[in-house]
């Protein structure tokens, strides 16, 4: 994309045989406006894509301005007063908010200790199988959750643990009466966790897999020549094979530990009530969409997506420095 | 794959407890993975009396709910919504996404196409916000129309990065020659890429069927007119908060029992899913494989 390159051959076809020829040692010698010319089918197939990034990526983070005014939708972004920084001070005074955040926190702390190393434990269990054919039966098994929607999830926990199914009417038997786990506030964090480790245990592992089966098979066979039993084979050889991606994946986790299932938790708030069950997206969609009042809600999603973005540089260098290596 | 299933030589065979111990975890998951499944399906079959008894088997049999709720009310409706927007968006995901793909291979010779792969990798890392989001859909004026549930998600980076990377894998003599052969970018995207990539785009397709297939948020908040709302949306109203339904079978047919309908509604919106399922199977852990490690 430099400046053109004044050719001394003269005319077009042997100058394009002659940087044809070039082509392996040096990039053809062209114009830009000559390149772009010779490429233009390929805009055909480049620019509908890239305006809908635009469109649909680009321009919605202009309208994170709304963060900054008194908006409302009658008005418009142009017609709506600005107001500074009002809605990230109102945000701090908002009791609602602290509750949206602890619970926030809450829910990812929960997710961090038992979701994360969840999929791990189950591909080293599944590696471990030596039958390929109960592997697979397996593997079929725990995906499957991954690919139904939250609200048919739900639905079917509802069925199962809810007041009126099985499990409940089999604690009314032995004594345990009024159970309904889908409704009970003190145990909702440890409900949200279960149903992710339910829905995406399974999914998660296949990312592991694909680590385990970039490790030399020879490192086994050595590592057991020397001795080593198939645990210490697991900690010695897989485990070490898997820092890269689980640093990695923990890094993502912590930027993404306000953004908690945004969904998965709307759906069971009414039956929870918003004392533990309102989290920081939650609040934004009663709040901005549901409640009208745009610019606090938009205030507090934009304060949200700093914070991660922090986090994970942040996140990024620590993993650097301790030498599993980063994402950037 | 057939030789993987043996015992590598230097490996010893676990002890009898450890095998044990891991048969009963593996059974423990797989039961706990299908029996809320199974106890749906064969609950929504069951008689009303048994399926409020709280049974973990049901004791009767009946097809009743399937007969009220297909009858031509709600939920027939919604699931034909859903299945239009699923089949009118997966094959406008599929277009935009397969040709921005073309379109980005060959970053080297293409001015500017790097700039628009690296602007399209960057928007993985950050999205902009639900009211953001929201006020564009609105400006756009695509509140309550199907549009905005296709729209706003037509291409997701993430497939659009696993599909390229593989048509960077294709035999790049395979498509040089088809060029001197005198055949233009769009024949050789359609007659040599597409036909070679048929896996991938087979994974591709079911991720996106089964996004628009479970949406539910964007529905919500687009779709006022209840009208138009696809399954996942009566299934919250109807099942997870439990509101009735005024017209959930049409007039004049008794209303069924609730237990039963709300299962046989569960499983009617899953059963798409269930029926692809094994056809994306053997397909998907391959392409996600690829595109995980490249991407």
């Amino acid at each position: 994309m430099s400046a053109p390159v004044h050719d001394a051959v003269s005319s077009p076809r042997a100058r394009e045989r002659v940087a044809d020829s070039l082509a392996g040692a040096a990039r053809p010698r062209r114009t830009l406006w000559e390149r772009i010319k010779r490429e233009k089918a390929m805009y055909v197939f480049i620019v509908p894509g890239f305006v809908f990034f635009l469109v649909f990526a680009y321009v919605p983070l202009l309208g994170n301005v709304v963060a900054f005014q008194d908006f409302s939708p009658y008005l418009g972004i142009f017609g709506s007063s600005w107001v500074g920084f009002q809605n990230f001070v109102d945000i701090f005074q908002d009791p609602e908010v602290l509750t949206a955040v602890r619970n926030t926190l809450v829910i990812s702390l929960l997710q961090i200790v038992f979701s994360f190393p969840a999929p791990i434990l189950l591909a080293l269990l599944l590696n471990s199988l030596v039958s390929e054919r109960l592997k697979r039966f397996v593997q079929s098994v725990v995906y499957l959750p991954h690919f139904i929607s939250w609200v048919i999830v739900i639905s079917i926990w509802q069925q199962v643990l809810g007041g009126a199914g099985p499990v409940a009417a089999l604690l009314d038997k032995i004594g345990i009466h009024h159970v309904n786990i889908m409704t009970n506030p003190d145990t909702f964090a440890a409900l949200v966790t279960s149903q992710v480790i339910w829905k995406d245990v399974g999914w998660g592992t296949i990312i592991f897999f694909a680590a385990i089966l970039a490790i030399p098979q020879e490192l086994y066979e050595s590592a057991a020549t020397d001795g080593a039993g198939s645990w210490r084979r697991m900690w010695h050889v897989t485990m070490p094979g898997l820092i890269p991606i689980i640093a990695l994946l923990l890094i993502l986790t912590i930027g993404n530990v306000l953004t908690v299932g945004f969904e998965q938790i709307l759906l069971q708030q009414p039956a929870i009530g918003t004392e533990r069950g309102e989290v920081i997206d939650t609040f934004v969609y009663f709040r901005g969409i549901a409640g009208g009042d745009w610019g606090l809600a938009a205030a507090a999603s934009l304060f949200k997506g700093v914070i991660g973005t922090l986090l994970v540089v942040g996140a990024n260098k620590l993993a650097k420095r301790i030498g599993t290596g980063g994402i950037f | 794959m057939t030789q993987l299933s043996v015992r590598p030589a230097w490996a010893e065979p676990p002890s009898r407890g450890v095998q044990i111990a891991k048969a009963v975890v593996i059974a423990i998951i797989v039961v706990m993975m299908l029996y809320p499944f199974l106890y749906v399906v064969m609950m929504s079959f069951a008689s009303p009396q048994a399926a409020a008894s709280g049974t973990f088997l049901p004791t009767s049999f009946s097809i009743e709910a399937y007969k009220n709720i297909l009858a031509g009310g709600v939920v027939t409706r919604a699931l034909v919504v859903s299945a239009g927007i699923t089949i009118v968006g997966t094959v406008l995901s599929m277009v935009f996404t397969t040709t921005l793909a073309y379109g980005l291979t060959r970053t080297r010779d293409v001015p500017f196409s790097r700039t628009v792969l690296v602007l399209v990798l960057c928007t993985m890392l950050f999205g902009a916000g639900i009211i953001p989001n929201y006020l564009l859909v609105r400006s756009l004026g695509l509140i309550d129309s199907w549009w905005a549930l296709i729209v706003p998600g037509l291409i997701s980076a993430f497939n659009m990065i696993v599909v390229r990377n593989f048509f960077m894998e294709l035999p790049g003599e395979l498509i040089e020659s088809a060029k001197l052969d005198g055949a233009s970018e769009f024949q050789v995207f359609l007659r040599i890429v597409l036909p070679l990539s048929k896996s991938v785009l087979a994974v591709i397709a079911l991720f996106y069927a089964v996004g628009y297939w479970n949406s539910f948020f964007n529905a919500m908040i687009y779709l006022n007119d209840a009208a138009k709302w696809p399954v996942q949306l009566v299934l919250n109203q109807y099942v997870v908060q439990g509101s009735t339904l005024t017209d959930l079978q049409p007039p004049n047919v008794p209303p069924p029992p609730s237990d039963t309908i709300q299962k046989a509604v569960i499983v009617l919106s899953t059963l798409p899913i269930l029926i692809a399922y094994p056809f994306a199977q053997k397909y998907f852990t391959k392409g996600v494989l690829t595109g995980a490690i490249k991407g």
